[in-house]
């Protein structure tokens, strides 16, 4: 036995492969998305990065100078801190309220709440801007009445007002899902303890239960703040311009690619964007330590007295209706004949959808065409990065799951202006066309923004997967591609294909990479006909057409991959529980 | 079926500071039935999973019927495992898990269709072909692993704590029809276990494994009369375990306890072991003498823990209606059996 031997055989040479338990298959992977992320991630965005500090020699701070001397940089910036600031705001006011009915009571507005928690993210706010207008504007449907019964008007969309009203409505849902899930994790017992110390109402709020949620809240406010503050296309629609991303997409439009302003701006979009995540990302990582503790419900629910009930319907019905004010407004605008100084459109008719059926078929295929590429490679790619990261010890890793999740704060302008100023002079072979406004690299350009979702997606099923379930297969004779076509994947299936359809209904509604990279109007695809459309008066109503044609796409798209994965779950779940 | 033995030679796993297995060399022979025993953490799993080809040792070779498969993958090894969780794929019914590793070796259409009926008619589940895992309870799904492994005809069968997942009395049942059916097809099988009855009962040897070594290999009842040392003692049933001198001739000596008539080879420091069974206690203090601390009555035994000097004596007495019982707080005396001690050193 183990005291017979006096000298230890030599160790083995175990290869380092073995040792990181990764076969060349792993390898090919690894160095397939490693080639992607780097090509079309990284070097775009350091290009932007480094052309804000370099003048042609070496590294300047003269072109950060000339932005901070430049008042109408400065005004422009204030005016995003501002108006993201403030879209915070609106969304507190409206998501805090509905988060603490939903976990502190019983009642079946909860449901409701639920759904408004969904229904503003199926539209993007540029779609619903210019319908806003005609609804809450100076001469719009709410203003018009309130002039006829009261005598005054209130300014919803003047100026910054009215981003920060479009924005603060449309996100305002990051902060309720994210607040209600870190309320309903807290362990009663937290609550039960203070109650036991003496500890109530208020006191029992403000002291303990608002504290516990906090984390979430800032999760929630932060993404809030950094999707507003890189957003390019809902001012640009309002006509708002004199905000950083705005600025950054003229000068590089009109100035030109050369132009190291639009840079600058870009190198502080990132910045910030990037902080904003990581405080996200931060507080929702304290929030496990905080509540983490079995065996305890969530907090005591109690039924409402009249009165309450009362309030809290009256304040959903706002909420809810407010929600929907860019749906309805809208569908109003597609359907109408001429809306203009009354509070609904003259008439009601159907030749804005046949106008775009008729002339706009091209963008709807294109969309398809390019998301549906850009949603295979995110899939494709989400898989593997997942199976990296949970199956092997390769090296660099997690640096690679990384940097395809931080893709998430990169603003789409950064990346388009990257992927042009990388690219452009890069000629595709045959037709001489620059490959930055190739087609192909627009589905890459939304591959790169929408593969953090796909990610998360694949991880999330792979996660579920245990790994017993691959030995098996190994054992019986299948080798790692034959395991990952035969065993993986089927069993991913669910999760992928929710993945798919995430990425695929998200970049259908993208606009700041769009605007950058189409230069022809024959191969733009959806977004970008709504924002043409949308330029012009008489084109409003083919525009909110196809609007709303790109809501239900996105809403179908959504529901069914919500339904593929509950009846994915509930397969096996009811299997499980007929045995 | 071809049968192989398989050969761990000086295998060790791990890295300096997080070493797993550390120099473990044994063979298992064709035919055999051998077992794995160990706590937690002891490296049995991992030695196992050496075996399957999941991971790489860092010294040493593993050998399947004199073939040396330390580099190769476990998808060409042809060693069938059974996993501790079953592993049964759910998005394939159950003859479409018993037919993957069939699928994987090009066997043709029909021929697989018969082998899967006859593997699943050999763990009694013939009419459950057509079955999703989910809707099995977990003694079938645990044939129906059994069956999937079995089909490959495998030249080791190696079982990953297999019964750990049902209750008491399917684990009973359940090892019975294991150790049938490996007699019946005379497979070579390593059965992974921290269950010391579970590894008594079925395994024709053991290997006794702890920080990674191995403690003792035998036959059950050899290593249950005579253990290696101290672990092992303790490890496989209850024992008596005092520190103390052997003297010349055979006498034990420790701080108020003493016992002659043990065959010990050499003098000096030293340990012994003694069964609870192999203690009578009488009411006159003989030999020995003692208080009795704790009373358990455990229906067929009464346990008695007896206080020996500073020692404390475990006791057990067969319990019959007449029988005498002592009570707390009673000076007994103590009969040692010698001949059933052993002396560790």
């Amino acid at each position: 036995m183990a005291d017979a031997s006096l000298s230890l055989p030599a160790p083995r040479r175990v290869g380092l492969l073995a040792r990181w338990e990764t076969t060349p298959f792993h390898l090919f992977c690894a160095a397939t998305v490693a080639i992607f992320l780097i090509a079309f991630l990284i070097v775009p965005v350091a290009t932007v990065v480094f052309v804000a500090f370099w003048d042609g020699q070496g590294f300047t701070l003269v072109h950060f100078a000339d932005f901070f001397r430049t008042s109408i940089m400065m005004e422009a910036t204030w005016n995003s801190i501002y108006v993201a600031l403030m879209a915070v705001v609106v969304a507190t006011v409206i998501a805090v309220p509905l988060a603490y009915f939903t976990v502190r009571f019983k009642f079946k507005g909860a449901a409701l709440i639920q759904t408004l928690g969904v229904i503003p993210l199926v539209m993007p706010p540029f779609v619903g801007a210019v319908a806003m207008q005609l609804v809450y504007g100076r001469n719009g449907s709410i203003n018009l009445l309130l002039m006829d019964w009261f005598g005054f008007r209130i300014p919803f969309m003047e100026g910054l007002n009215g981003v920060i009203f479009v924005q603060g409505l449309h996100y305002f849902p990051f902060i309720l899902l994210n607040l209600s899930a870190a309320l309903a994790n807290i362990d009663s017992a937290m609550e039960e303890s203070a109650q036991n110390l003496g500890a109530s109402g208020w006191t029992l709020f403000s002291r303990i239960v608002f504290p516990l949620a906090m984390p979430g809240y800032i999760a929630g406010a932060a993404l809030v703040f950094a999707k507003v503050f890189d957003d390019l296309a809902t001012p640009l629609l309002l006509n708002v311009n004199n905000m950083l991303a705005p600025q950054a997409y003229l000068r590089i439009t009109s100035v030109g690619l050369a132009d190291p302003m639009g840079y600058v701006i870009s190198t502080i979009l990132v910045l910030l964007s990037v902080l904003a995540v990581w405080l996200s990302l931060l507080s929702l990582k304290n929030r496990d330590f905080a509540t983490q503790q079995r065996g305890g419900g969530g907090l005591s629910k109690r039924e409402l007295r009249p009165w309450e009930k009362i309030g809290a319907y009256v304040f959903i019905a706002v909420a809810l209706l407010l929600a929907l004010s860019p749906h309805i407004g809208i569908l109003l605008l597609s359907l109408g004949t001429i809306w203009s100084f009354s509070v609904l459109p003259d008439a009601f008719t159907f030749k804005h959808y046949l106008t775009v059926f008729r002339d706009a078929g091209g963008m709807m295929g294109n969309t398809v065409l390019y998301c549906g590429l850009a949603a295979l490679i995110d899939v494709v790619l989400g898989t593997m990065i997942a199976y990296l990261v949970l199956r092997t010890k390769l090296p660099g890793r997690q640096i690679i799951d990384q940097i395809a999740m931080a893709a998430v704060a990169v603003p789409g302008l950064v990346l388009g202006i990257g992927i042009l100023r990388v690219y452009f002079d890069v000629k595709m072979p045959f037709s001489g066309e620059s490959v930055a406004t190739f087609w192909v690299m627009l589905a890459i350009a939304y591959a790169v923004r929408r593969l953090p979702y796909a990610l998360r997606s694949c991880t999330a099923a792979l996660q579920q997967l245990h790994r017993s379930l691959e030995e098996a297969a190994e054992c019986l004779g299948a080798d790692k591609s034959a395991v990952m076509r035969k065993i993986v994947v089927p069993l991913m299936a669910g999760g992928i294909l929710a993945g798919f359809v995430t990425s695929f209904a998200t970049a259908a509604v993208e606009l700041s990479a769009t605007l950058l990279l189409v230069t022809r109007d024959a191969s733009a695809p959806l977004s970008y006909g709504i924002y043409v459309y949308m330029q012009s008066p008489a084109g409003r109503g083919p525009g909110a057409a196809l609007g709303v044609i790109a809501v239900v796409v996105v809403a179908v798209a959504t529901w069914a991959a919500y339904r593929v994965a509950e009846r994915d779950r509930a397969k096996r779940t009811r299997e499980g529980a007929a045995a | 079926m071809s049968v192989a033995g398989v050969d761990i030679e000086r295998v060790s796993f791990g890295y300096e500071s997080t070493k797993i297995l550390d120099d473990v060399s044994l063979r298992v022979e064709k035919g055999e039935f051998f077992a794995f025993l160990g706590p937690s953490g002891s490296g049995k799993t991992t030695l196992l999973r050496l075996v399957a080809g999941f991971g790489t040792p860092s010294a040493g070779a593993v050998r399947v019927n004199g073939r040396d498969v330390t580099d190769t993958p476990p998808w060409k090894r042809n060693v069938g495992m059974v996993f501790q969780s079953y592993a049964l794929w759910p998005h394939m019914t159950v003859a479409k898990n018993v037919a993957f590793g069939l699928e994987r070796r090009d066997v043709p259409k029909s021929e697989i269709a018969r082998r899967v009926a006859a593997a699943l008619d050999l763990v009694g589940l013939g009419a459950y072909g057509d079955r999703r895992p989910a809707q099995l309870s977990g003694g079938q799904q645990q044939r129906v692993a059994v069956a999937r492994t079995l089909v490959i005809e495998p030249e080791v069968l190696l079982l990953d704590e297999p019964l750990s997942n049902l209750d008491a009395k399917l684990r009973v049942e359940m090892r019975q029809e294991i150790r049938e059916l490996q007699r019946k097809l005379g497979l070579t099988t390593i059965y992974v276990t921290h269950d010391q009855e579970e590894a008594n009962a079925v395994a024709d040897r053991i290997a006794v494994l702890d920080g990674g070594r191995i403690q003792q290999l035998g036959a059950p009842m050899a290593l249950y009369d005579r253990p290696a040392n101290r672990f092992v003692a303790a490890f496989l049933g209850t024992a008596n375990l005092i520190e103390g001198d052997v003297r010349e001739g055979g006498r034990f000596e420790a701080e108020g306890f003493a016992l002659d008539g043990l065959s010990a080879p050499r003098a000096g420091r030293a340990c012994v072991s003694f069964r609870p069974h192999d203690v009578t206690l009488t009411a006159d203090g003989s030999t020995l003498s003692g208080t009795v601390r704790h009373r358990e009555f455990l229906g067929g035994t009464v346990r008695y823990v007896v206080a020996v000097g500073k020692h404390s004596v475990t006791v057990d007495t067969v319990h019959r209606r007449d029988a005498r019982a002592y009570d707390v707080g009673a000076a007994v005396g103590l009969a040692i059996d010698a001949r059933q001690a052993s002396v560790l050193y």
